[in-house]
C-alpha cells in the first residue's frame, strides 16, 4: 500500500506543480513508512519539505500555503501527533472557507498512519477520526487497500476541500495488483466488498480484514453477510449504506474507534435518523474498548474487535 | 484669508522619525524618512477614517447592533497605514482579530465592514465571520483570526507560497504582545529561518495582553529580540513615517535574507475588546497621557501644519467629511438584510464535498 500511495503522490506532483509534501522525515529520510521514498530526489527540497518536529506550526503553514494557491500534502508521522495541530486543523483548515464568506479555499491533504498497531503503546495507537469528525468543513476518508489508497490519495489531492486521509500502520505492507491506467476513487463513495442478503456489515480501514475473516466463518455457518467498506468517514455515503439496509434490514458496525464518540456512534445515529423503518433488529456496533491501548500483546488484542466477536454479533443479530 | 488648496504635491520631503530605530542583529535603517505632502495628507485622511470607523463601531456595539467580540484599533492606526505605504497589494498581510483597520488599509470599504460587524449579508464575509474574520483575497489580506497566535504559522505558510511561486513579495504576519508568548510563533520562525522565507513577524506591542501587562506575561518584553537568531527592529508604532520606513526595510530584508521581526511600540485607547473597560489594569492618566503625547493622527496633523500643507480649518473639514462618510456607510449597512437561512449551509465545503472533481474519472 505504501507504494500505491507513493505512486499517487508522484503522479499528482508531476501533473500539478502546486502539489508539495511537508512532514517530518518525508524528504531525505524517505518517510518513516516509505510513502515518500524517492520523492525528494525527484522533486527537490522545495516540493518535498522536511520539517522540524513542530506539528502545530507546520500544519498551520500548510494551511496558509493552501490559502495562497498551493496544494500541500501534510504528513503526520503518526496521526496521533496531529493532536498538537488540532487548533489549526479545526479552526483554520475546516473553517476558513466559511468564515471568509467563501473567499479562501483550503485544498490541503492531511494524511498519516493511525490506528492500533503492534504494541506501539497508547500514545502511538490513536484513532483521530473520532476527534476530527465534528470539524465542519473537513472531509475524512480511510483507505484500506492499495487500490483505494492510490485512488483516494489522488482524489484528495485534487479536491478543493481539506481532506484528512487516514492510513493504517498495519496495512502499509499489504500487496495488491492495481491498474496501470490512471484511476481515481470517489471521495464520498463507500466500497461494496462482498454483496450479501442477511446483514449489512459496515466497516473501514483495518477492521475490514477482521470482518472478511469473520465472513469466511459466517459463510461456512450458512450466513450471507453484505460487507461494505464505508471509506468516506465524513460525509457518510448514506446512499450505498441505505440501499444495503433496505435489502438486509440488519446492521452491524465494526470499527476500530473507541466506543465513546467514535465513527460508529455517529453512523448509528445517522442510520437511525434515515433508515429506522427498514430495521428489523437493533443496530449493533462493535468498537474498541474505551481504554488507552495497552502494550501487552494479549491486552492489545482484547482492545480491538476480533473476528470471533464479529461472528457472534452476526449470529445474534440474525436470530 | 486667500483661498488655497490643500497640498497634493509629490515633491520629496524628508522628516525625521520621533526616535531612532533600535535593532537586533542588523543595522537599522536611517531615521530620515522620505515622504511627500500628498502622502502626508493621505496618512491624515486614512488614519482619521480608521479612527472614526472604530469610534462609530463603539457606538454601534453599545446600541447592540454589533454583538459578540469587538476589538477596536483606535490608537494603532499608524501601523496599518504606515505598513500599507511601504508595500504593494501583491505583498500579503495577515493579522489577528483587531483587523477592521487593516481591512480598510488593504482597500476594504466601509459598507462591507459595517455590514459584517452587524452580521448582514452585504458584509465582507457575508455576515458569517463577524468582527474577527475580515478578509480580502484580491488584496492579499488573509484575515482576521480569533485564536491568538494561530495566524502566525498561516502567515509563514503564505511566505512559503510566495517563495515557492518565486514572487519576490513578502508576508507581514501581525500579532500582539500577548501572542508573542505562543510556542507556535517560535516554531514557525524556526522553519521560516531554515527555509529562508520572506516572512516578517510584526509584533503590535500595545503593552497589554487583554488585562495582563507585558511585564507580567513576558520574561523578556524585548519582543524585537525574541527571534534570537532572527534579526529584529524596534519601531515607534505611533509614528506612521517610522512604520513606513521599518516596513520597507523589513520587506527588502525578508525577500533577500529571510525572516525578520518588527516590534511596533503602539497603544490602544480602548480596552482589549468592547467587553473590557480597559481601566482596571491601567490608569486613565496613562491613556490620556499617550493620547496627548503620542497620538498618531495628531503627530501627522502637526507635521502638516508645520510644513504648511493645509490649514487647521481644512483639516477640520476633512474630519467632518470623514464623519459623514462613516455615517452614510453605517446607514447603508443597516439597510442590508440578515443573511438568508440557506446561507447557513453555503461555504462549508467548496463545490459540495469535491464530488465534481473526483467523480470526473470515477467509473460510475
Amino acid at each position: 500500500m505504501f507504494e500505491a500511495l507513493r505512486e499517487a503522490l508522484i503522479e499528482e506532483m508531476k501533473l500539478d506543480p502546486t502539489v508539495c509534501v511537508m512532514g517530518e522525515d518525508v524528504g531525505h529520510y524517505g518517510g518513516s513508512y516509505k510513502v515518500t521514498k524517492g520523492l525528494a530526489e525527484m522533486f527537490g527540497d522545495l516540493r518535498v519539505l522536511d520539517t522540524p518536529i513542530a506539528e502545530n506550526s507546520f500544519t498551520g503553514m500548510g494551511i496558509g500555503a493552501a490559502m495562497k494557491g498551493l496544494r500541500p500534502v501534510v504528513e503526520g508521522m503518526n496521526m496521533g501527533f496531529l493532536l498538537l495541530a488540532y487548533n489549526q486543523i479545526s479552526n483554520n483548515c475546516g473553517m476558513l472557507h466559511y468564515t471568509s464568506g467563501g473567499q479562501f479555499k483550503i485544498p490541503i491533504v492531511i494524511r498519516g498512519p493511525g490506528g492500533v498497531g503492534r504494541q506501539l503503546g497508547a500514545e502511538h495507537s490513536q484513532r483521530l477520526e473520532s476527534y476530527f469528525q465534528s470539524i465542519p468543513g473537513l472531509q475524512m476518508v480511510a483507505c484500506s487497500t492499495p487500490y483505494n489508497a492510490k485512488g483516494l490519495m489522488k482524489a484528495a489531492i485534487r479536491s478543493e476541500n481539506p481532506v484528512v486521509l487516514f492510513e493504517h500502520v498495519l496495512l502499509y505492507n499489504m500487496k495488491e495488483k492495481i491498474p496501470d491506467e490512471e484511476y481515481i476513487c470517489c471521495l464520498e463513495e463507500a466500497e461494496m466488498v462482498r454483496p450479501g442478503e442477511h446483514v449489512t456489515i459496515l466497516t473501514y480501514s483495518r477492521m475490514r480484514y477482521h470482518v472478511m475473516q469473520a465472513a469466511k466463518t459466517l459463510v461456512n455457518k450458512g450466513y450471507d453477510p453484505e460487507v461494505i467498506d464505508i471509506r468516506s468517514l465524513k460525509p457518510f455515503d448514506l446512499h450505498t449504506i441505505g440501499n444495503s439496509i433496505k435489502k438486509t434490514h440488519r446492521v452491524l458496525i465494526v470499527e476500530e474507534c473507541m466506543r465513546t464518540g467514535g465513527i460508529g456512534a455517529s453512523l448509528r445515529s445517522a442510520i437511525i435518523d434515515n433508515f429506522w423503518d427498514y430495521l428489523d433488529a437493533p443496530i449493533m456496533c462493535l468498537s474498541s474498548q474505551d481504554v488507552p491501548t495497552p502494550y501487552a500483546a494479549t491486552l492489545e488484542d482484547a482492545t480491538v474487535v476480533q473476528p470471533a466477536q464479529i461472528v457472534a454479533a452476526v449470529e445474534q443479530i440474525c436470530q | 484669508m486667500a483661498a488655497r488648496s490643500i497640498s497634493d504635491s509629490t515633491a520629496a520631503l524628508t522628516i525625521e522619525t520621533s526616535v531612532p530605530f533600535t535593532s537586533h542583529l542588523v543595522d537599522p535603517p536611517s531615521r530620515d524618512v522620505t515622504t511627500t505632502p500628498a502622502e502626508l495628507m493621505t496618512f491624515f485622511r486614512d488614519m482619521s477614517l480608521m479612527r472614526r470607523m472604530e469610534i462609530a463601531a463603539d457606538s454601534l456595539y453599545k446600541a447592540k447592533l454589533i454583538r459578540g467580540f469587538c476589538h477596536l484599533y483606535d490608537g494603532q492606526e499608524a501601523v496599518a497605514v504606515g505598513m500599507e505605504a511601504a508595500i504593494t497589494r501583491n505583498d500579503s498581510i495577515i493579522t489577528a482579530y483587531r483587523d477592521h483597520c487593516t481591512y480598510l488599509a488593504r482597500g476594504g470599504d466601509l459598507i462591507s465592514a459595517f455590514s459584517e460587524l452587524m452580521g448582514r449579508e452585504a458584509g465582507c464575509s457575508r455576515g458569517k465571520g463577524g468582527s474577527m474574520h475580515f478578509y480580502k483575497k484580491d488584496a492579499n489580506f488573509y484575515g482576521g483570526h480569533g485564536i491568538v497566535g494561530a495566524q502566525v504559522p498561516l502567515g509563514c505558510g503564505l511566505a512559503f507560497a510566495q517563495k515557492y511561486k518565486k514572487e519576490d513579495t513578502a508576508t507581514f504576519a501581525l500579532y500582539g504582545d500577548g501572542a508573542a508568548n505562543q510556542g507556535q510563533l517560535f516554531e514557525a520562525l524556526n522553519i521560516s529561518a531554515l527555509w529562508k522565507l520572506p516572512a516578517i513577524l510584526v509584533c503590535e506591542n500595545n503593552h497589554y495582553g487583554m488585562g495582563t501587562a507585558e511585564w507580567r506575561a513576558a520574561k523578556s518584553p524585548a519582543y524585537y529580540k525574541r527571534g534570537d537568531y532572527v534579526p529584529g527592529l524596534k519601531v515607534d508604532g505611533m509614528d506612521v513615517l517610522a512604520v513606513k520606513q521599518a516596513c520597507k526595510f523589513a520587506k527588502d530584508h525578508a525577500v533577500a535574507n529571510g525572516p525578520i521581526v518588527l516590534e511596533m511600540d503602539t497603544y490602544r485607547y480602548h480596552g482589549h475588546s468592547m467587553s473590557d473597560p480597559g481601566s482596571t489594569y491601567r490608569t486613565r492618566d496613562e491613556i490620556s497621557g499617550v493620547r496627548q503625547e503620542r497620538d498618531p493622527i495628531e503627530r501627522v496633523r502637526k507635521l502638516i501644519l508645520a510644513h504648511d500643507l493645509a490649514t487647521p480649518a481644512e483639516l477640520k473639514d476633512i474630519e467632518k467629511e470623514i464623519r459623514k462618510r462613516v455615517d452614510d456607510a453605517i446607514a447603508k449597512a443597516k439597510e442590508s438584510s440578515m443573511p438568508d437561512t440557506s446561507e447557513l449551509f453555503t461555504n462549508v465545503y467548496k463545490k459540495g464535498f469535491g464530488v465534481e472533481v473526483s467523480c470526473q474519472i470515477c467509473s460510475n
